[in-house]
């Protein structure tokens, strides 16, 4: 009897989330009902204009912006966590270095970014203007550098752990063949470890995709598409952090929408590359 | 209820199967009575489905799905499908391979944990003569006497295994499952629990899986021999290791197979 | 076979060795940011790190104009800020890890059944939405039926982000424990509630503790979700109905306005101190008691 009224509890619990998640997406497509009705679902994703005095919405300035800024970021960061996936799954695994290198780069994850935004816009902002990429330094450039310090943990914890997880026998077969660890790496490490390494850089620009802060911070928040990387611009995330506040009507459903474009680039995202790590561990 | 209920059978088996997915029996048709007071060895090659067997006695296998059960078992007479299973698991205690005391609790509290768990409530004075009694008969009292208090995955693996025996003593059994309990083990603690076993059987049944065919025969009254399911050949030890009438027991024991 | 200078073994361990520099010099140069941040922080905000920060609340724009101009030291602290935090997060995580753990139970039981492997994926899909999506989403759900902001609705938002954290740890402890510590417990006739209650939870308790306070610190330092739930006050306030201000918050406050800049640093100084702080303790905490 109370096991059952037990098993009943975690029944409604995992019931909750169908619930929440039905919720989530019912909210997000109801409210952006009227801009899609109003614009038509593919001019308001291709259209560039975002007009408060007229009335007239389009999302494609947020999209470039939110693909351009994660894009620059995830090829920022690929050296970078790249080679801290190596020093901790295959140089120095399990010792103490990697240890080190492997909490202080979690830790980098644990930081809010509104205070990544804050390094963003009173440390690396005043070298931009200094080295004369634009005059404020807002801008794309700026937004994907901190993006890309943000996602170094993400992109690089995860890879660390495929590459440790490469069979110690295949390696030692290829050193007895006279293998430098270089090759080894190169021959044996990457081609079995590829997939999954490949697979956490997605999850990491699903990461970036969906920041919010500091990107508003530091992206200048003008809309309209950012014709070099110096220009100003800004993302999903942030057109809707900036303006949901004073929005009402048919601009409110317009960042719903954008919001609900967010959130259907993000899922898929992350369903592809969790779809990948499940093939790689099987 | 069937009226020729055959008291001297502490435990019965009849025609009971075990099958993991429909039509493949890892159990086939197993009959066997068990008396009181004896040690029951059940051997064969790995994968004949001896733990199967054992584990089916206290009904363990109902926590997974698609395992199926049919047959009768009767415990002192009493069907124990027809019984509350979480009563049958009390009356049939079960000891693992490896041993495996309750992480969180200290080794007082793992003797006790059967109570615990059946929310059965004791007074001081009785939890401390259970758990001195429990430790006692199996022969960990006077080691861990001064470190009750002390966390049960402190202890030595033989050590873990006779507080595990205690905790399911605690609770009185009519039987007690062993599942190859000394596989996990040195050789030094195994001596000390097949002692064990032996010094437990002034109070309880034992059945006992193993696939080491020299402990069945130092330890073990009656032996059962099973092979891909089927209950081959049961006997006295005695004679099944002496002239055993089927010839795949006879090969197994001499060592053409297993 | 011809031999070359490049296939010689000289070459090659050269290469090899100047990969591995390689490979060392830029992890080295991925830590650098962690330590540039925390000594900007630090420098810049200690002067601010006093008592007021945590027994004042802000101060208004006014009066910090009025400091700067007769250069005093600016007046007020966070302690709305830290109250309002505070609330949220209480909430947040009475409304989250009940439900996580109970949802973390299921999957880890249930296993490969068909609704748990729909349930296991949806949180997946949970913890990949943008912080800000799940703001407005609260703003919908919440806020507007409410007609207000509130601090009830920032703790939502939070606690739907804490939630994949916290089942998923659930979820991975409980599958850590070996099968027969279930079974040992059932063989000693304890029901299926209370060996659960009594033994694996328990067991896996050190492992569920990290997760849901490494989850807590995850959202504590959000500001996006509650800029559109919670909205910030000027003062301390403990009425879960009405807007209530955070830490965060603050920072972006005092981003958004230059006389009251000065103030950045300290509280972006104690919010960092706390996040990270939670952060190592979670972690000393799941080395400390890892189980035998």
């Amino acid at each position: 009897m109370k096991d059952r009224l037990f098993k009943a509890a975690l029944l409604l619990a995992a019931c909750l989330i169908i619930l929440l998640t039905a919720g989530i997406v019912y909210g997000l497509v109801s409210q952006s009902v009227d801009a899609f009705t109003h614009f038509g679902i593919w001019h308001f994703i291709t259209s560039a204009d975002w007009d408060s005095r007229n009335e007239r919405y389009g999302a494609l300035p947020f999209i470039t912006g939110t693909v351009v800024t994660a894009v620059l970021a995830l090829l920022f960061c690929i050296p970078f966590s790249f080679s801290v996936s190596l020093f901790n799954g295959e140089y120095f695994r399990n010792r103490k270095p990697a240890v080190f290198v492997g909490s202080v780069v979690d830790l980098l994850a644990g930081v809010p970014s509104i205070v990544f935004g804050l390094w963003g816009f009173y440390t690396l902002r005043p070298v931009l203007v200094g080295l004369g990429v634009s005059e404020q330094g807002f801008g794309v450039l700026l937004a994907s550098m901190v993006l890309a310090v943000m996602i170094i943990p993400y992109a690089s914890s995860l890879s660390a752990e495929f590459i440790g997880m490469v069979p110690n026998e295949l390696k030692e077969g290829a050193y007895s063949l006279g293998a430098t660890r270089l090759e080894v790496i190169q021959r044996v490490s990457l081609p079995v470890a590829g997939s999954g390494i490949f697979a956490s850089y997605v999850l990491a620009f699903g990461r970036a995709l969906g920041e919010t802060m500091a990107v508003t911070m530091l992206i200048g928040n003008t809309n309209h598409i950012p014709r070099s990387l110096s220009d100003t611009g800004n993302t999903m995330a942030s057109i809707i952090a900036n303006q949901f506040g004073e929005a009402g009507g048919l601009k409110l459903s317009s960042l719903m929408a954008i919001g609900l474009l967010l959130f259907l680039i993000t899922a898929s995202i992350n369903f592809v590359a969790k779809y990948i790590m499940k093939v790689v561990s099987r | 209820m069937e009226n020729s209920i055959n008291t001297d059978y502490i435990l019965e088996l009849k025609e009971v199967s075990v099958a993991y997915s429909p039509g493949k029996n890892a159990v086939d048709k197993v009959s066997a009575g068990i008396c009181p007071h004896t040690v029951t060895a059940i051997m064969g090659p790995s994968g004949c489905g001896k733990s199967t067997l054992l584990r089916a006695i206290n009904r363990l296998h109902e926590l997974y799905q698609d395992i199926t059960t049919t047959g009768e078992i009767l415990l002192k007479g009493q069907n124990v499908f027809k019984m509350n299973p979480m009563k049958v698991r009390r009356l049939a205690g079960m000891v693992f391979q490896r041993p495996n005391p309750f992480p969180t609790m200290s080794i007082y509290g793992n003797v006790l944990a059967g109570y615990k768990l059946n929310n059965i409530r004791l007074s001081r004075s009785e939890k401390d003569a259970i758990v001195e009694q429990s430790l006692r008969s199996v022969n960990l009292w006077e080691e861990v006497k001064d470190s009750l208090n002390q966390k049960g995955t402190f202890l030595s693996g033989g050590q873990q295994q006779r507080l595990c025996i205690a905790r399911t003593l605690a609770l009185k059994p009519e039987l007690l499952l062993m599942d190859e309990p000394t596989s996990a083990l040195d050789p030094i603690s195994t001596a000390r629990i097949e002692e064990l076993i032996l010094e437990l059987k002034e109070q309880y049944t034992t059945i006992i899986v193993t696939h080491n065919m020299s402990q069945a025969a130092r330890i073990s009254d009656n032996s059962m021999f099973m092979y891909l399911g089927e209950l081959v050949e049961f006997g006295t030890t005695k004679q099944m290791f002496t002239k055993p009438v089927n010839k795949r027991t006879e090969d197994y024991l001499t060592g053409a197979f297993g | 076979m011809k031999k070359t200078f490049f296939s010689g073994p000289r070459y090659r361990l050269a290469k090899s060795r100047l990969f591995f520099y390689a490979v060392c010099a830029f992890s080295f140069v991925s830590l650098i940011p962690l330590f540039l941040i925390l000594g900007e922080l630090v420098q810049k905000g200690y002067k601010q790190f006093n008592i007021d920060l945590f027994t004042r609340v802000a101060p208004s724009s006014m009066e910090a104009m009025l400091a700067r101009i007769s250069d005093d030291p600016l007046p007020g602290g966070i302690l709305n800020g830290l109250t309002g935090t505070l609330l949220i997060l209480t909430i947040a995580i009475l409304l989250a890890i009940p439900s996580g753990i109970a949802t973390g139970i299921y999957l880890a039981e249930k296993q490969d059944k068909p609704l748990a492997r729909f349930v296991r994926s949806l949180s997946d899909l949970l913890q990949g939405i943008p912080s800000i999506v799940i703001g407005v989403i609260v703003y919908i759900w919440v806020v507007k039926p409410m007609s207000g902001y509130s601090a009830l609705a920032g703790s939502v938002a939070l606690a739907i982000m804490m939630l994949p954290m916290v089942i998923r740890s659930t979820e991975e402890s409980l599958k850590m424990l070996p099968l027969s510590l279930k079974e040992a417990g059932l063989s000693l006739g304890g029901s299926y509630s209370r060996v659960m209650m009594r033994i694996l939870l328990p067991s896996a308790f050190s492992g569920l503790f990290t997760g849901s306070l490494l989850a807590v610190s995850r959202v504590m330092g959000e500001t996006a979700p509650l800029l559109v739930t919670a909205l910030g006050a000027s003062t301390v306030n403990w009425d879960l109905s009405h807007p209530v201000s955070a830490v965060s918050l603050l920072i972006w406050e005092f981003y958004n306005d230059p006389n009251l800049a000065g103030l950045i640093w300290s509280s972006s100084l104690l919010l960092l101190l706390l996040v990270l702080g939670i952060n190592l303790f979670a972690k000393s905490i799941a080395q400390k008691w890892k189980i035998q």
